[in-house]
């Protein structure tokens, strides 16, 4: 492609990288990502994969900004309290990139419409805080053989894996069902260190750019940990699990689950 | 010895890296493997980084020559996509 004056400073540092080059910077340019959360987790990769030049980017988040939010969700500010938390990160990542087009989709994700938000997209992304989202959103994306780059955080300690549907386990492979209501307590209940988002968010960023390159090796079929006490990285290996619910040799589950009830959806 | 025809040729005097450099790679990638790039510049630095930064990506210099008080032309071989 040719680029204009503005997008060879832009995307200069990118253009120059032997692995990415203008060829590579072109798929970026191409390519759609929906992100679904625009909380701890959606404001670092949103923001960074603006920066990069990802074409098209869906936010997908039903809540608003609140002053709880700002100690690390780092797209919004104290001038988009009440707004909608996906117009508060549009907002801020055109400022960063008007180029890029910020799709904005106000709504609670649920079986009924997860389908039709992920369809025109090339890779997904998980930043929820809540298991029933995290499930309904493995399970949409295998059943549609899309790609997912998967992030949970909680404390001091978040976690990250890339689920290639076909080519390795799924979340389900790891935990066939989502805990209980109430056994895994929540951001909100248990507190989550600001900058911790930041780490796991852009580790998520950087699996997106790869999978649109085709570039490196992907974190597939492995949990990548990181400990912010202890400043460790640990990776544990995720077998396929053949007789798993969803993406095993017989799945029993064939059709969308909303794990509604009793689960916290707030933090 | 054999005048080495271009295929293709790109004038980025006045700029400086690493725009230099983008341009270059930029007109490498765009190339056939085997082709050959001829680039005019007036950056010293560029002169110098160019050729080696080329070099680093698998690609093959050919010549690297200063021609005026000002100008360099440089002549690069694709030989890596």
């Amino acid at each position: 492609m040719d680029f204009n004056d503005e997008q060879l400073l832009r995307y200069s540092r990118h253009i120059i990288l032997p692995e990415v080059g203008g060829k590579g910077q072109e798929k970026i340019i191409n390519a759609k990502v929906v992100i679904i959360g625009a909380g701890g987790l959606g404001c670092p990769v949103g923001y960074y994969l603006t920066a990069a030049g990802v074409g098209t980017i869906a936010l997908v988040d039903n809540d608003t900004v609140e002053m709880s939010n700002l100690q690390r969700q780092i797209a919004h500010s104290v001038n988009t309290l009440g707004m909608p938390k996906v117009e508060s990160a549009q907002r801020t990542f055109k400022a960063l990139n008007p180029e890029v087009n910020i799709i904005p989709m106000k709504i609670r994700l649920s079986k009924d419409n997860i389908l039709d938000v992920i369809r025109d997209y090339d890779i997904v992304v998980d930043g929820s805080d809540n298991f029933p989202t995290r499930y309904l959103v493995n399970d949409a994306c295998v059943m549609t053989g899309k790609p997912l780059v998967s992030g949970a955080i909680l404390r001091f300690e978040g976690q990250i894996t890339a689920i290639i549907p076909g080519d390795g386990p799924c979340y389900r492979c790891l935990f066939e069902e989502p805990p209980p209501p109430g056994l895994v307590p929540s951001c909100q209940e248990a507190g989550v260190l600001g900058v911790l988002p930041g780490v796991i968010g852009g580790l998520q960023a950087t699996e997106v750019l790869k999978l649109i390159l085709g570039k490196g090796e992907v974190l597939k079929g492995e949990l990548l940990i990181y400990n912010a006490l202890k400043t460790t990285f640990r990776k544990v290996k995720i077998p396929r699990n053949p007789s798993c619910p969803v993406c095993g040799e017989n799945p029993s589950i064939t059709e969308l689950i909303d794990y509604n009830e009793g689960y916290c959806s707030t933090a | 010895m054999e005048e080495i025809v271009p295929d293709k040729s790109i004038n980025i005097k006045g700029l400086v890296c690493p725009y230099t450099f983008v341009k270059a790679k930029l007109a490498i990638e765009s190339l056939e493997i085997g082709q050959i790039l001829e680039i005019l510049l007036d950056s010293e630095e560029a002169s110098r980084n160019i050729p080696k930064s080329m070099e680093d990506h698998g690609q093959k210099m050919l010549k690297a020559e200063k021609v005026n008080e000002t100008d360099w032309i440089l002549q690069i071989k694709k030989v890596k996509d």
